[in-house]
């Protein structure tokens, strides 16, 4: 039997093969989708054919409306992000660190974590309506506890070694704080920002459910009402395609801002 | 007086819902002035507890520690301590780790430099300035550890086992090394191991401890002559001391596994 065969586990395979396979994953998705379409076994309106898509991708371009749904959309997402990042990122480290703080916010996102956003939404709007501010709410909410989490264990999962060295070189516990605890657990934060990032794509659908009049999440709600497949797989690829570009930058901003860390 | 003078250092440890620990059980010990003293002892048997307790990191339950005849409290730059896991920073490069102690001191950038520029030539990594510890060997990495705690010029250097992760030939070179820097500079040394071959080699005394709860058994002066180099290791001298030290272990590790 041979270890070194492409199908053992943990085994290196040319870059070639690595291409290759992707390209034809992607290849079989394609092909089956015009089978069915171009084959006559879906209706129209059950699954748009690819032309259909492109071309109400650029008829929308054209009139503008995909670019003010998708600044809609990115506006409420970055703004949702931006707002559980600020908090999460300095609560989380003090919270992995800190006895004191994990006592007081563990019980929260304990239980916070288990909620699932679209239940809060009722609550959300008669506290704080159906305007913008309702939408990044979501993303907030869907965000913040789950990297409140994820970042504390970055933070206690810093090397004790690490600390107790810093003491025995001349630190005060503040200088400890700044200059070894928080550079340390940056490349986790990175990390866990990344992946964070990619789950508010996911509540942006939940976000625009109610009461939205422009953005991706809405444009693709919208279309189920006449049947516009095609619309909605045009939101659904540009959420893809707008979600694979914000991962692309945290992976080069990663590199760029933390390049003594080994790579994620 | 001597350096480092520890009175019935006592550690009890109190886990919850176990029984409680002895962990050391009324220790004194002097250190004198550079001197290169090893304390060499099965695992478990404390040694390392004691060495966390001189750099402050820990406290004794009871008993005294004075350095200088001046009372410990907790951990300060003038106790440096290398330690056994890889703990440079790895965000900053050689020479900033090296330059990280005098920096928080507030000395200059200029004479921060300075001093580990020299420092890092001494450990032999000259040309390595500028890499991060992700590009280094483990050997390497302790080579910076060892720089990085000398920087801050230390009244008493302790290291916990620093090359127990190094395989046998790199342990072997950075004894050496560690040797030839020390010739020069004469810090006090308060050094922790469980190899008796690396204990003889290094100390002018050796302190073999007991196994659980840890005391000194005996103290044994190493009266081979310095520099010592691999002929050392062969030596008549050198046998007979480790006859003695691995005598004196057997026990203890025979009543640590009847334990």
């Amino acid at each position: 039997m041979a270890i070194r065969s492409v199908l053992a586990p943990k085994v290196e395979i040319p870059r070639s093969l690595y291409l290759g396979l992707g390209a034809a994953s992607v290849a079989v998705i394609l092909a089956l989708w015009c089978l069915l379409t171009y084959g006559g076994i879906t209706p129209p309106d059950f699954l748009a054919a690819p032309h259909l898509v492109v071309e109400a991708g650029i008829h929308r371009l054209s009139t503008g409306s995909l670019i003010d749904d998708t600044e809609a959309s990115l506006t409420v997402i970055l703004a949702g992000f931006f707002f559980a990042s600020i908090l999460s990122v300095p609560l989380g480290i003090l919270m992995g660190s800190f006895k004191v703080v994990e006592a007081l916010i563990e019980p929260i996102t304990g239980f916070m974590r288990y909620i699932p956003v679209s239940a809060l939404i009722p609550l959300l709007i008669l506290w704080i309506g159906i305007g913008v501010e309702e939408k990044i709410m979501v993303i907030f909410l869907g965000t913040f506890f789950q990297q409140l989490i994820l970042i504390s264990d970055v933070s206690a999962r810093v090397s004790k070694d690490l600390i107790d060295c810093s003491y025995t070189l001349g630190a005060s516990r503040r200088q400890v704080i700044w200059r070894v605890l928080l550079p340390a657990c940056m490349p986790g934060v990175m990390d866990n920002l990344r992946v964070t990032m990619g789950w508010a794509w996911t509540y942006l659908v939940v976000a625009e459910l109610v009461a939205a009049n422009s953005g991706l999440g809405y444009m693709i709600l919208n279309a189920m009402r006449g049947l516009f497949t095609d619309v909605i797989l045009l939101g659904v690829f540009t959420i893809g395609i707008l979600g694979l570009i914000t991962d692309m930058i945290f992976k080069f901003a990663r590199r760029w801002l933390l390049p003594w860390s080994a790579e994620f | 007086m001597p350096h480092l003078d520890l009175q019935d250092v006592t550690v009890r440890f109190a886990p919850k819902r176990k029984p409680e620990v002895l962990a050391l059980d009324r220790v004194s010990l002097a250190v004198e002035d550079n001197m290169f003293s090893v304390i060499v002892g099965p695992s478990g048997c404390g040694k390392s507890t004691l060495l966390r307790l001189v750099a402050g990191l820990q406290e004794p339950t009871s008993g005294r520690m004075l350095l200088d005849g001046a009372p410990i409290v907790g951990p300060s730059a003038e106790r440096g301590m290398v330690f056994q896991s890889y703990t440079l920073f790895p965000w900053l490069t050689v020479r900033d780790n090296v330059m990280f102690g005098p920096k928080l001191k507030g000395q200059s950038a200029a004479e921060a430099g300075r001093i580990a520029d020299e420092l890092i030539a001494q450990v032999g990594l000259r040309g390595f300035e500028k890499s991060y510890p992700k590009e280094l060997s483990g050997g390497m990495r302790q080579r910076v550890a060892l720089a990085r705690a000398l920087a801050n010029d230390p009244r008493i250097l302790l290291m916990d086992e620093p090359f127990g992760a190094l395989d046998s030939q790199t342990r072997q070179l950075m004894q050496e090394l560690l040797l030839s820097i020390w010739q020069k500079h004469r810090k006090t040394v308060l050094f922790i191991t469980h190899d008796i071959d690396e204990a003889i080699f290094l100390g002018d005394v050796v302190h073999v401890m007991t196994a659980r709860p840890g005391r000194i058994k005996k103290s044994i002066p190493i009266d081979i002559l310095r520099p010592r180099g691999i002929d050392t290791l062969t030596s008549e001298a050198f046998m007979s001391l480790k006859r003695q030290v691995l005598g004196l272990m057997h026990e203890e590790a025979v009543i640590a596994d009847r334990g």
